[in-house]
């Protein structure tokens, strides 16, 4: 009888440390992804060369993959990697090789900008964090909390979200023929479609 | 596990540097940049919601923003090469009239 008992409560601890490490583990996976995002975007901001704001965006967009890997959204992340880090970023990259961006020089609209950009940082972001403090229920997102499964989201995607989906394809095809519009020079062929 | 105010905490900080960015730099393309940096922050506390209320349309949320967010970029650069072409210059404080 008190072998039993005490085999369960061991049993019991030793559940409690695995939960624990578990828990701790999580946290400090979330912890690194969150270290890099917030140094990426600190770098962003001090960084004058627009190619090295971009490589440090690149990093924020990939550590926030990790962050909904830990979420449990394995879609969501896979999509984040291979459209915002992988495509659009490629895009600014590629801009700004084509317009061979140099850095940026100080003029006077970036005192006044300055001025009023790092106060308003500030407040907004105590602001936030002042709110999200305060509101916030103690309850914790767990690992894999949610049924990310493919045939889910697919069920929601091509399902209840079918008409939304199918407007976007209209918004992209929209948006191809914006951009070469737009891009193409005044005299050409492409030009002229206008 | 972590709370669910880390999570937004992290978006809400990527959002204000996001905003800070679009205020203080002067380069048009770190500018658009910073609106990337905004939705990402908004698109992190999409899908923490959507884990913490166990409701999966949070993930599709994020799925058409970042669409929003293909198309935008690509007609965006897209002005950016025109602006340069006619202006010979990527700084805001010089690029002052909507006219090409």
């Amino acid at each position: 009888m008190t072998g039993t008992r005490k085999l369960s409560v061991t049993g019991n601890w030793k559940a409690r440390t695995l939960t624990t490490a578990l828990m701790s583990f999580h946290l400090i996976l979330f912890l690194s992804f969150g270290a890099v995002c917030v140094g990426g975007t600190v770098n962003l901001l001090a960084q004058r060369h627009p190619i090295n704001s971009a490589l440090s965006l690149i990093a924020v967009m990939a550590a926030l993959a990790g962050e909904y890997l830990l979420l449990g959204a394995e879609f969501v992340a896979a999509v984040q990697l291979i459209v915002y880090a992988g495509a659009v970023m490629v895009l600014f990259v590629f801009v700004i090789m084509l317009l061979n961006a140099g850095e940026e020089e100080e003029t006077k609209g970036s005192r006044v900008a300055i001025l009023i950009g790092v106060p308003g940082t500030l407040i907004s972001s105590v602001l936030m964090a002042w709110v999200v403090l305060r509101h916030s229920g103690t309850e914790a997102v767990a690992i894999g909390a949610l049924p990310g499964h493919p045939v889910d989201i697919a069920q929601l995607l091509f399902h209840d979200f079918l008409l939304p989906f199918e407007i976007t394809s209209v918004l992209i095809l929209i948006a191809i023929m914006g951009a070469v519009v737009l891009a193409s020079k005044p005299g050409s062929a492409a030009g002229k479609v206008e | 596990m972590v709370p669910l105010s880390y999570y937004l905490l992290l978006g809400g900080f990527l959002f204000a540097c996001g905003v800070g960015g679009f205020l203080i730099k002067r380069n048009i393309i770190t500018i658009f940049m910073s609106i990337e940096l905004m939705l990402n922050g908004v698109n992190l506390s999409f899908v923490a919601f959507a884990a913490h209320w166990h409701a999966l349309a949070g993930q599709i949320f994020v799925f058409f923003v970042m669409v929003v967010a293909a198309a935008e970029s690509a007609v965006g650069l897209a002005i950016i090469i025109a602006v340069y072409r006619t202006r010979e210059t990527l700084n805001v404080d010089q690029v002052n009239l909507l006219k090409l």
